[in-house]
């Protein structure tokens, strides 16, 4: 293992910069996927019978065991599944133990937090007004885009940032399902054990050090944004 | 023939059953009864944000009983005006409005030009009222419900509120029911009276 030798010799490498870009590239694209879908899940769901049941499903992953996640994304989109099959000829790259399969991943883990989070935004806007928007003519998903999504904004920003955080943070699933490839899926997280399973403690402490300083600031900024929210 | 509407509201309301049979046309239709009678949950049958367990609500020989909210010809000013708080007045009543030309017709008819730009947060009572009174005429509806609009108001606002809700339901001929605890209201707009209670009519 070429870069491991090269690693070793320095107090700092490239590693904890390398695998800290990674984390916020694959941060940012987890976010954006779970967010468009929480927001999907939330526009077919809301105030609709049955919403206290598929929330409770997609929220399993929040407290599964991070291998039990790993394990039914390698079954659903491993080299051998269909999903994986398809999508492999259809790109000729494979979903898993690669920068998509780190994003799906990292997505997994962030879309509870995300639904959860938007969904108390969403259902905290007061129904007098949705009903106000559909006897002025707006269809269900109109009052909801119109009137629900802005008024929620706060919360719905919230939310991201807090599955940007977690997808930032996540080491199992990761794992699991991306591997930890050095400068193709390793993370951050996965740079810090890397690290200290190879002794260069330097490189933990600052991927440690840095990962701390960003979880503090992306919490705060999640209590900032839901002060002004109830604030309004 | 004039326009009427023609209803028969059976629903439940949180184990509350409503069964009220009734017919409006042209003018004022007063719903009067005490809080909790149900009178607000016929309203919200009419426009469709309830559904009816069983019965009917027809308009001008069209069945709207099974259409959504939207679809309905309804213009609902609600007791807490329920304006859009994010905003601003004239786009409040540009919101259902079919073009812009209307809104502004509604802004200008209720002397609303000079708040054009404010948020409702900074409106006094009458004054959300009057945006939610001209917001749901600007989408030029054939019934006007009007569900307690004047109960939070003082009494100068609410009798200048009451006597240019009179001259607009003549003016645009619109099928009105007004909802009411205050016999008053109802008298100002010289309407028919409908007694409710206990989610039933009676005479």
């Amino acid at each position: 293992m070429q870069w491991r030798a090269t690693t070793r010799r320095s107090n700092f490498t490239h590693v904890p910069v390398d695998s800290l870009l990674l984390s916020l590239q694959v941060g940012l694209f987890a976010a954006s996927v779970a967010g468009a879908l929480a927001l999907g899940v939330i526009a077919l769901t809301h105030k609709r019978k049955g919403a206290t049941f598929v929330d409770a499903v997609l929220t399993a992953p929040l407290v599964l065991p991070p291998t039990v996640l790993g394990y039914y994304l390698l079954t659903a989109l491993g080299r051998r599944s269909v999903i994986g099959v398809a999508f492999e000829s259809l790109t000729g790259s494979s979903l898993v133990f690669t920068k998509t399969g780190a994003v799906i991943a990292a997505s997994v883990t962030a879309f509870p937090l995300i639904l959860q989070t938007a969904r108390a935004a969403v259902d905290a806007v007061d129904s007098t007004l949705l009903d106000a928007a559909r006897t002025l003519g707006a269809t269900r998903m109109q009052a909801l885009r119109r009137v629900a999504l802005p008024l929620a904004s706060r919360g719905l920003a919230a939310g991201l940032l807090l599955g940007f955080a977690r997808a930032l943070g996540d080491f199992g699933v990761t794992l699991m399902v991306a591997g930890n490839i050095p400068g193709e899926t390793q993370t951050a997280a996965l740079a810090l054990y890397d690290a200290m399973l190879s002794g260069r403690e330097r490189d933990a402490a600052a991927l440690a050090v840095t990962l701390t300083l960003l979880a503090v600031g992306l919490i705060a900024g999640v209590q900032w944004l839901g002060r002004r929210h109830h604030a309004r | 023939m004039p326009a009427e509407l023609n209803v028969h509201v059976v629903t439940k309301v949180d184990d509350f059953s409503i069964d009220v049979q009734l017919k409006a046309s042209v003018g004022v239709t007063v719903l009067f009864g005490p809080s909790g009678s149900g009178k607000s949950s016929v309203l919200r049958a009419i426009a469709g944000l309830i559904p009816l367990k069983s019965g009917h609500v027809r308009f001008d020989g069209h069945d709207w009983s099974r259409l959504p909210p939207e679809q309905r010809e309804v213009g609902y000013v609600f007791q807490n005006a329920a304006l859009f708080p994010h905003l601003s007045v004239e786009d409040n009543i540009a919101f259902g409005a079919p073009t812009w030309e209307d809104a502004r017709r509604w802004l200008e008819r209720l002397q609303l030009k000079p708040l054009a730009n404010r948020k409702p947060a900074s409106l006094s009572g009458g004054e959300a009222q009057r945006v939610a009174l001209a917001r749901a005429l600007a989408r030029k509806p054939r019934v006007l419900l009007l569900d307690e609009p004047f109960s939070s108001l003082d009494d100068s606002m609410r009798e200048r509120l009451l006597e240019e809700v009179k001259t607009l339901v003549v003016a645009e001929a619109l099928v009105t029911l007004l909802v009411t605890h205050d016999r008053h209201e109802g008298e100002a707009l010289g309407g028919r009276f409908l007694n409710i209670f206990g989610g039933r009519l009676h005479d």
